[in-house]
């Protein structure tokens, strides 16, 4: 049973006279406990993929199913919380919120889902706990290393348990083995079940997925299972 | 149990935005403790100078009609020459409306004059004289401080006694008891046999404690044959004031031998209408305030409004992030209008705290207080502020594009 059906979906831009187009008609499927990498050059839409399948951005045409439910027809605030529950999204900048400690980054998308105060506080123990921050609960983002910010954007879109983990370029701003650490928690997400999708442009990283799907100019080059 | 998380979110996100821009956020919130002291002194000098013209009237009891030839407001000319041709009322008129009416609890004639007042070498050179009977004791409203007042035989007798003002006796006795001695009204002794209560002044005007009352039989003997008497009709309850008038009215008429279909000949004042005149003029003066107190709101609203655009667009990255896990536009748009309501409900407390000594300087000239309504009214006035200076901003901020937010540095 697919998590993931995208039908033709396509993304475009309108820069003053000019049309870009990000996305063309691109159709793929990805099944629950898929671990996925997209490769593809600087400009070719990797982003604008994730960001579709992450409901941050929605398609020009085309259809996206997410969990059996039609994705490209809801409004502002049923994405939001599609966001909220179904998806765990990482990103290459860590997009933590500077003022607040790590426990209430990981919090947040618990407050949104108008989880009680001790729940939030149990489950987000545990997700910052599992990705081994325990101990730096109460710092900020910019008491902490690199490394530490990513693991808590990690813990942050665990805490939900969505159903699919995205990952921008996670290990980008990274040094190399920061970054393996990093892949190392996905591996480990991915052993438990989760579903992973995970952007790049390093062979390296890419190899850690058990598929790899190549995007060129808004089109899918290749997809291949790995092994 | 969402809400309220959200709310504490919000609340917490606003505190913390406030703290870190603590000189923008004291500068900005300055518009709105500007318009709140504005607002609070208004609201209290409007209740205070209300108060003190309660106060000041309070010698016309509540529930006391007078009855005169003349109404108290007269609008224009021609009615004045109208009801001046208006025969006086006389003392038997008063004698038949105390015997005919069953909603009074008590009913008492008035005349009054100027004449001077002697005790031994001191005299008082204008003091007010009055002329009536046991019953104004009621109708009046007053208190004996020494002695008593007069009595329903002294009232319609020939003895000469009198009642003084709590000035006047202080003016004439040094050092003396004033009951029990005889002092000189107009030429004529009377023998004091009580002293009333301090009463203050009517309206600024006069003084009601430089008077003397006399039985209204040595009035019209000594002073004035054929007065015109005001009648003074206490109600038998406040409730009942109404139910007295119609009756005192009905009465009035037939004593006075109106025909059925013509105008009165005579009018029925009271208390209510001086509050009427005045709630007219203070409602003038209450529309002026709010016009200027306003417009200082509003600028101090203009700035709330400008720094909250400059915070969401400052903030955009974080409102993007907040959007990717799944804050919803209502929740962004709640987030900011916390924040602005806060940052007023800041300048509406600081304002409280500077116009609470500006009220007591204040409280120098009218009975003024800083009341609960007023307090009330400056809380929710700043919150309103708030919420309405920053509702685009956070417009703005709860329609923001999650991708277009996040890509922003
Ligand atoms: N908001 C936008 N407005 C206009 N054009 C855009 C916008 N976002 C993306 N594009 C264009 O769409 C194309 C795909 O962009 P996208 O960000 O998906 O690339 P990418 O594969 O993620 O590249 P990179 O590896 O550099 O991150 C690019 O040509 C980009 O210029
Ligand atoms: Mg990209």
């Amino acid at each position: 049973m697919s998590l993931i059906h995208l039908e033709k979906v396509t993304r475009r831009y309108q820069m003053g006279g000019e049309t870009i187009h990000a996305l063309r008609e691109v159709s793929f499927t990805i099944a629950r406990g898929e671990y996925v990498a997209i490769m593809g050059p600087s400009g070719s839409g990797k982003s604008t993929l994730m960001n579709i399948i992450g409901c941050l951005d929605t398609a020009t045409s085309g259809t996206y199913v997410l969990n059996d439910v039609n994705v490209s027809e809801m409004d502002d605030n049923q994405l939001a919380e599609v966001r909220n529950k179904e998806i765990g999204f990482v990103f290459q900048t860590f997009n933590l919120l500077p003022r607040a400690n790590a426990f209430h980054n990981v919090e947040l998308p618990l407050i949104y889902a108008g989880i009680s105060a001790e729940e939030r506080r149990r489950v987000t123990v545990e997700a910052l706990t599992s990705v081994g921050l325990a101990d730096r609960m109460t710092h900020k983002p910019n008491e902490m290393s690199g490394g530490q910010r990513q693991r808590v954007a990690v813990a942050r879109a665990l805490v939900n348990h969505p159903s699919i983990l995205l990952a921008d370029e996670p290990t980008g701003n990274l040094d190399t083995k920061t970054g393996e650490e990093i892949m190392g928690v996905f591996e480990e997400l991915s052993r438990q079940g989760n579903t992973i999708i995970l952007v790049t442009h390093e062979e390296d990283i890419a190899r850690h997925a058990r598929r790899i799907v190549r995007i060129r100019d808004g089109l899918i080059a290749s997809d291949e299972a790995r092994r | 149990m969402r809400y309220s998380s959200e709310f504490l979110e919000g609340l917490r996100i606003a505190w913390d935005a406030i703290r870190a821009n603590k000189l923008r956020s004291g500068l900005t919130t300055l518009g709105i403790i500007i318009g709140i002291v504005t607002v609070t002194l208004m609201a209290t000098a409007i209740q205070g100078l209300k108060r003190g013209f309660v106060q000041s009237i309070s010698a016309l009891g509540a529930d006391v009609l007078y009855v005169q030839r003349t109404g108290w407001f007269i609008n224009s000319e021609a009615e004045w020459r109208r009801q001046n041709k208006r025969a006086d009322i006389t003392y038997a008129q008063f004698r038949a409306l105390a015997r005919q009416l069953n909603l009074a609890r008590a009913v008492a004639p008035q005349v009054d004059t100027g004449r001077p007042v002697k005790y031994k070498n001191r005299t008082s050179s204008s003091v007010h004289i009055i002329g009536t009977t046991d019953q104004f004791l009621y109708t009046g409203g007053l208190t004996v401080a020494e002695g008593r007042f007069l009595s329903s035989a002294e009232a319609e007798g020939g003895r000469p006694v009198c009642v003084i003002g709590a000035q006047t006796a202080t003016n004439l006795f040094v050092g003396e008891q004033a009951v029990g001695h005889r002092i000189t009204i107009g030429g004529y002794r009377f023998e004091v046999i009580g002293v009333l209560e301090k009463q203050g002044d009517f309206l600024g005007a006069f003084s009601l404690d430089n008077q003397v009352i006399i039985p209204v039989q040595q009035f019209t003997t000594l002073f004035w044959h054929d007065p015109d008497y005001t009648i003074q009709v206490k109600a038998i309850s406040l409730d009942a004031l109404d139910d007295c008038r119609e009756e005192l009215r009905g009465v009035m008429r037939k004593i006075r031998h109106v025909a059925p279909g013509d105008e009165d000949d005579f009018a029925i004042n009271q208390q209510s209408e001086f509050l009427k005149t005045f709630d007219k003029v203070i409602g003038t003066i209450a529309t002026a305030g709010l016009f200027i107190t306003g417009l200082s709101l509003f600028v101090g609203g203009i700035g709330i409004m400008n720094i909250m655009f400059v915070s969401v667009a400052e903030r955009t990255k974080e409102i993007g992030i907040r959007k990717a896990i799944g804050a919803k536009r209502r929740t962004v748009l709640m987030q900011f209008l916390t924040e602005a309501a806060s940052i007023c409900l800041m300048g509406g407390l600081i304002g409280l705290g500077l116009a609470w000594p500006l009220t007591l300087v204040m409280a120098r000239f009218m009975p003024a207080t800083m009341s609960l309504s007023v307090v009330g009214l400056a809380i929710l006035v700043s919150l309103m502020t708030g919420v309405v200076a920053g509702f685009l901003p956070a417009w703005r901020a709860a329609r923001m594009n999650p991708v277009d937010a996040l890509r922003n540095e």
